[in-house]
């Protein structure tokens, strides 16, 4: 243990304790910037710098450690002043278009300079220019970058991408796409983490709002809404309701206020694509043996990875659609015609957690209707959030509302797709009740539930053992990617997510800066899964009528056209030679 | 009022002169990486506060130069401002009155021409093509990417056995490279901003004297895989050692009786003693390389023989062959060449130059070492002759001045035209014309041409060539491998560029240069012959760096090593640089800024832990 003052306060700590660490467990909070714990401890923005006793300069608090004796001060006449300047230097090439930036009010920079009571600066304001893609879903304003680095070291170290570098030398160093790429020509992700963990406005997802406000004026148009399940367990974070208050009921009733005429559960969907995937699997496994695992294919961030990293492995990938390109298909087919509006005029939204979402909606290959785009529009979670506070909707006076007919229901298996692991786990709830002719327990696969980023294990099912594995975060899908590629792991089945924790963790959720929530919105989910009527995805009576009435059984010839789809009909930029 | 008066600078001039000292320094930390276009618009800036003021190129020229290279730095210009940049920098060339305008204008247009690509890049797409890849000034430099923060921080700490596992990483010859790096990575330490660089070879020293013996770490699993090296030196040893330690099987072929290349047969003894030389060898051998000596390629054995026998040759057979002066004369009994003179010496046969007047001839490290060894063989007298100037030598200044003061004469500014012999064909006396200094050439020296004067003739007995050493390509040539101005072509991967499975590295290739652009060739061989083989074994180690202290780190002395006294070392072979104690260690290794920490290093690239 370690002893020293903080601010004349005795601490005692362990050793190799930051001097930030050990403040904080003495109850001072000293403001932070650019870091980002484990992520990025750089010191960059000398906002936590303190003073010690008897050095000369000024120290960073947050990669300095604590040493036996130290006298730390964070509030001397000199932190005072070197705080405040060094805020007042990074605003001087800010941007502080407050007022009308998407982070505003949820902005580190504009807290911090709020809490310094900067209400003027004494320098002139330079600020650099932008140039970006408008057709970019990812989108940059260099305007507002404060090049804390965050986002190329949440790339490098997490998502082991890279798109982002230092641009430039000097005083006009930036951040911008490496190897001096346009970013739609690199081999993005568009997991969205980097603007996650943005603690300013300059990188964000693109603003789809004003569509979603023309389809509601559009007369012509019937608006059709699905709901992603992660959606539910984080859109009442910045709107100051609890987790058990923020229900798909009230996210229902939200959108009818709006003025949408049918709100439907991705969950259905995501059964559905349990009943496809589930039966591939089996179907894939009645084959004999694979030299690589079947790797699921709902996550378009990771699709996209797969596709630009391992060109090679794409045939692994599940031809089933994901849930939403799914729900897309089937609306305008079946349920056109169940509700009565023709194709044409059912303007499809749906409610993401996610950024690439958005690209996923616009492939080509999403067309299976014959009547354009399959899914209309993407609105991330927060997008939706930012909606309902600009129809001043009070959540708190909202009565919860079911879904509309002809898909009331859903089960605690499409819920868990929200999280990572659950794909899996209801996937093998239906495989195992497909191949043994009964259900399992419901909980019976709760093994591949957990925090690590790589987990595994073996079920017995169909008298064989299968061995499967779930990762999240890409990092860790490019690590199994690899030991499945040299032969150091072998499954049979295997999800991946590429934002870390799955879609709860996912690049459209709410941002709080310095927090990581998606452990406790996937408990979320899980309880909901558990409190669930149905556990299994073909006990969805929606699922069974939709089989027996238009589908007739998975992998059937339909199914095929509407629920799969081919994963290289589509281009994505190879990744750079030199990674 | 004083007719004349006497002028001293005031307190606003010594400041000003201080703050040049201080630019001066801070130039030589320069960091790699550096956008050319910002610094040299930077250095333009500085020219133009220089200016009188009187002529219009100079004044006017150099503030619009400076705007309109502003424009392309903030990308605010069209491709016809680097026209305009270029014609205005050539008027101020041709008409500006002074040094300072045509100079700097100059400068404006050397970059123009020289990174013309990254003005594209920045009018075009805004973007800059430079990018700080590796911020740690002194691995940036080294040849072989040694740790050295890393190293100084375990010196530091007292750990110098972990030191020298680290250094081995990269390097499997501290301690040679201890007694004899010519430590590039000490040029631009970012401590020349404060005070001056850190002694880095010094620490080495001091790490590889107090480490004991180190074992080298285990072997990976053998693969099978068998690899023929063509050369004991660093070169080949490097490899050699980093390919053992990826499982492979490593055989050498030397032609001399001993290990270590110019290390043994090129230094002298008072600079690397051969026991201190044997120990980086006794510990690359232990890892289980096979070693046959005295065997010659095209003699012994042929090219196309290993070929079959191995799955992948690496060449690193040096560059051993004498250069010729080209003068009249050398034919003469008692002409000898470096490389022989140095040869003998290495396989302990000395030469006996007892009452011999000795003249060497030659102006770099190669030529120290014979003058200085000369001396030690008992010659009467020394003269090293050179063509060139003093400051234009490539030796180290340090052998320069040691060579002095045991005695050595310098002779510069004389080429030399001619060797007189008796009638018995013995060297009796070399002619030398003096020289003056030329126009710049491309190696950005002063070439040397006649001075208008006579000859002078230097009595000597024996005349010693260290003009440059060539490569014996003979054999490999005839075996087909590709050879370009004198040595082995290869891509940046050391691949010879014509045939497959063969590598090669070291002097073969670049010409004469350093050990540790050797030792880095045969680290860079053993990581591709092993990808080159399918396999991607990670030469890493577990030795944790300490870090850094939180302290006080005022301006203060570099501590210098010290030798020992010039009258007593000039008649041994013995080791003449002593190592730092203990005390200087410390302070030492105490003034390192740890760049791998602080500055860009925390962030990207303060350490490569493994390759």
């Amino acid at each position: 243990m370690v002893n020293l003052t903080i601010d004349n306060i005795p601490v005692e700590v362990n050793e190799n304790t930051t001097i930030l660490e050990a403040a904080r467990l003495a109850g001072i909070n000293i403001p932070t910037l650019c870091f980002l714990k484990d992520i990025n401890e750089i010191a960059a923005c000398r906002v936590c710098i303190v003073e010690i006793d008897g050095m000369d300069r000024l120290i960073s608090s947050c990669n300095n450690s604590v040493r036996e004796g130290m006298v730390v001060y964070t509030n001397s006449p000199r932190v005072r002043e070197a705080r405040r300047i060094n805020v007042e230097l990074i605003l001087s090439q800010h941007n502080t278009s407050c007022a009308y930036c998407p982070r505003s009010g949820n902005c580190t920079l504009q807290k911090i300079a709020n809490d310094l009571g900067i209400y003027k600066i004494p320098y002139k304001n330079i600020i650099p220019k932008t140039l970006w893609s408008h057709r970019a879903i990812l989108k940059r304003d260099a305007s507002k970058c404060i090049k804390c680095m965050r986002c190329i070291q949440i790339c490098d170290k997490v998502q082991t991408l890279h798109i982002w570098d230092i641009d430039g030398t000097g005083s006009r160093t930036t951040v911008d796409v490496s190897h001096n790429r346009m970013i739609m020509d690199s081999d993005c992700s568009l997991c969205g983490q980097c603007i996650t963990h943005c603690p300013v406005g300059a990188l964000s997802a693109r603003d789809d709002i004003g569509k979603f406000y023309d389809a509601l004026a559009d007369s012509e148009k019937t608006v059709v809404v699905q709901v992603a399940p992660a959606v539910r367990a984080a859109w009442g974070e910045e709107l100051g309701i609890s987790r058990e208050q923020a229900t798909m009921g009230k996210i229902t009733a939200a959108l009818k206020r709006m003025g949408v005429d049918y709100v439907f559960d991705t969950d259905f969907s995501a059964d559905l694509t349990i009943m496809e995937e589930g039966n591939e699997l089996l179907k894939r496994l009645s084959e004999g043996e694979h030299k690589y695992p079947m790797f699921t294919s709902c996550c378009p961030g990771w699709v996209r990875f797969m596709k630009s990293q391992f060109p090679e492995m794409v045939g692994c990938l599940s031809t089933s659609k994901s849930p939403q390109q799914m729900f897309g298909a089937i609306l305008k087919t079946y349920y056109a015609g169940l509700i009565g509006v023709p194709a044409d005029r059912l303007y499809f939204v749906s409610i993401m957690p996610c950024v690439a979402k958005k690209k996923e909606a616009s492939l080509s290959t999403m067309n299976s209707a014959g009547t354009g785009q399959d899914v209309d529009l993407v609105l991330t979670t927060r997008e939706f959030v930012q909606i309902i506070r600009s129809e001043h909707i009070s959540v708190d006076h909202l009565s919860e509302i079911p879904c509309d007919q002809p898909i009331v229901t859903s089960s605690g298996a499409g819920v868990i797709f929200g999280t990572t692991g659950g794909v899996m786990e209801a996937a093998l709830r239906t495989a195992y009740a497909v191949a043994e002719g009964h259900n399992p327990e419901p909980d019976a696969f709760r093994e591949i539930r957990g925090e690590g980023g790589i987990r595994e294990a073996v079920f017995t099912i169909g008298g064989r053992d299968l061995h499967v594995a779930a990762a999240s975060g890409l990092g860790n899908a490019r690590k199994l990617v690899k030991a499945v590629k040299s032969g150091k792991a072998h499954y049979d089945f295997v999800e991946i997510m590429a934002c870390p924790g799955g879609c709860s963790g996912g690049g459209g959720q709410p941002i709080k800066d310095g927090s990581e929530l998606y452990g406790i919105r996937g408990s979320e989910l899980y309880n909901l899964d558990k409190n669930s009527e149905i556990r299994y995805s073909h006990e969805n009576p929606a699922i069974v009528s939709l089989y027996e009435n238009y589908l007739e059984k998975p992998l059937s010839e339909r199914s095929e056209q509407l629920l799969h789809t081919d994963h290289t009909a589509w281009e994505m930029p190879l990744a750079p030679d030199d990674i | 009022m004083s007719r004349l008066s006497i002028i001293t600078p005031d307190y606003a001039q010594t400041v000003v002169e201080n703050l040049y000292k201080d630019v001066e320094r801070r130039i030589t930390a320069s960091p790699p990486g550096i956008c050319p276009i910002d610094i040299s618009n930077a250095f333009l800036k500085m020219c133009h506060a220089q200016t009188c003021g009187k002529c219009v190129p100079c004044r006017v020229g150099l503030t619009q130069l400076s705007s309109l290279i502003d424009d392309v730095l903030d990308g605010n210009a069209t491709l016809e401002h680097i026209s305009l940049i270029e014609k205005t920098a050539r008027v101020i060339k041709n008409t500006a009155d002074c040094a300072i305008g045509y100079e700097a204008a100059n400068m404006v247009l050397r970059g123009v021409i020289g990174f013309r690509d990254d003005y594209t890049e920045h009018i075009l797409n805004r973007r800059c093509r430079f990018n700080i890849y590796q911020p740690v000034p002194c691995v940036a430099l080294c040849p072989a990417g040694v740790d050295i923060p890393g190293y100084i921080a375990l010196v530091n700490d007292g750990r110098c056995a972990d030191a020298v596992r680290l250094i081995r990483k990269d390097n499997p010859f501290p301690t040679a490279c201890a007694f004899v790096c010519e430590h590039p990575c000490e040029a631009r330490c970012r401590r020349n901003m404060i005070d001056d660089s850190i002694n880095i070879r010094a620490l080495k020293r001091y790490a590889v004297d107090h480490s004991g013996i180190v074992q080298a770490p285990e072997n990976a699993p053998s693969t099978g895989k068998k690899i023929a090296i063509i050369g004991g030196g660093p070169s080949g040893l490097s490899a050699a050692y980093y390919l053992s330690l990826m499982g492979h099987h490593a055989e050498v072929f030397e032609k001399r009786d001993k290990l270590g290349g110019m290390l043994r047969y090129g230094i002298p003894s008072y600079r690397l003693p051969r026991e201190r030389l044997q120990e980086d060898i006794d510990c690359i051998l232990s890892t289980g390389i096979t070693v046959h000596t005295g065997i010659e390629i095209g003699r012994d054995i042929t090219i196309p023989q290993l070929k079959d026998d191995f799955d992948c040759i690496y060449i690193a057979i040096g560059a051993h062959n004498d250069k010729k002066i080209g003068i009249e004369g050398e034919d003469k009994r008692g002409v000898i060449s470096a490389v022989e003179m140095l040869r003998s010496i290495g396989d302990n046969t000395l030469p006996d130059f007892t009452k011999k007047r000795v003249v060497v001839v030659g102006g770099g490290n190669v030529a120290m070492d014979c003058t200085r060894s000369a001396k030690r063989l008992g010659a009467e007298s020394v003269t090293c002759v050179y063509r060139r100037r003093r400051v234009d030598m490539t030796a180290l200044p340090e052998e320069v001045e040691g060579a002095e003061s045991e005695g050595c004469d310098i002779l510069c500014l004389q080429s030399p035209v001619k060797i007189s012999g008796d009638e018995d064909g013995n060297v009796t006396s070399i002619w030398i014309q003096p020289q003056i200094a030329g126009e710049i050439d491309k190696s950005g020296r002063p070439r040397p041409v006649n001075a208008k004067a006579e000859p002078i003739r230097l009595a000597c007995d024996i005349v010693i060539a260290a003009v440059g050493q060539g490569i014996e390509i003979q054999p490999f040539e005839e075996f087909g491998v590709k050879v370009k101005r004198g040595v082995i072509d290869t891509l940046a991967s050391n691949e010879v560029t014509n045939i497959d499975g063969v590598f090669a590295g070291g002097d073969c290739v670049t010409g004469p240069a350093t050990v540790i652009r050797a030792i880095a060739a045969g680290k860079v061989a053993a990581a591709n012959i092993d990808e080159y083989l399918g396999f991607n074994h990670i030469i890493s180690t577990d030795v944790d760096v300490p870090l850094p202290r939180l302290d006080v780190k005022p301006a203060c002395g570099r501590m210098n090593t010290k030798e020992r006294s010039a009258g007593e070392r000039n008649t041994d072979f013995n080791l003449i640089e002593t190592g730092l104690t203990e005390e200087e260690a410390l302070v030492e290794s105490g003034r390192c800024l740890r760049c791998d920490h602080y500055g860009y290093g925390i962030f990207k690239g303060g350490r490569v832990d493994k390759w």
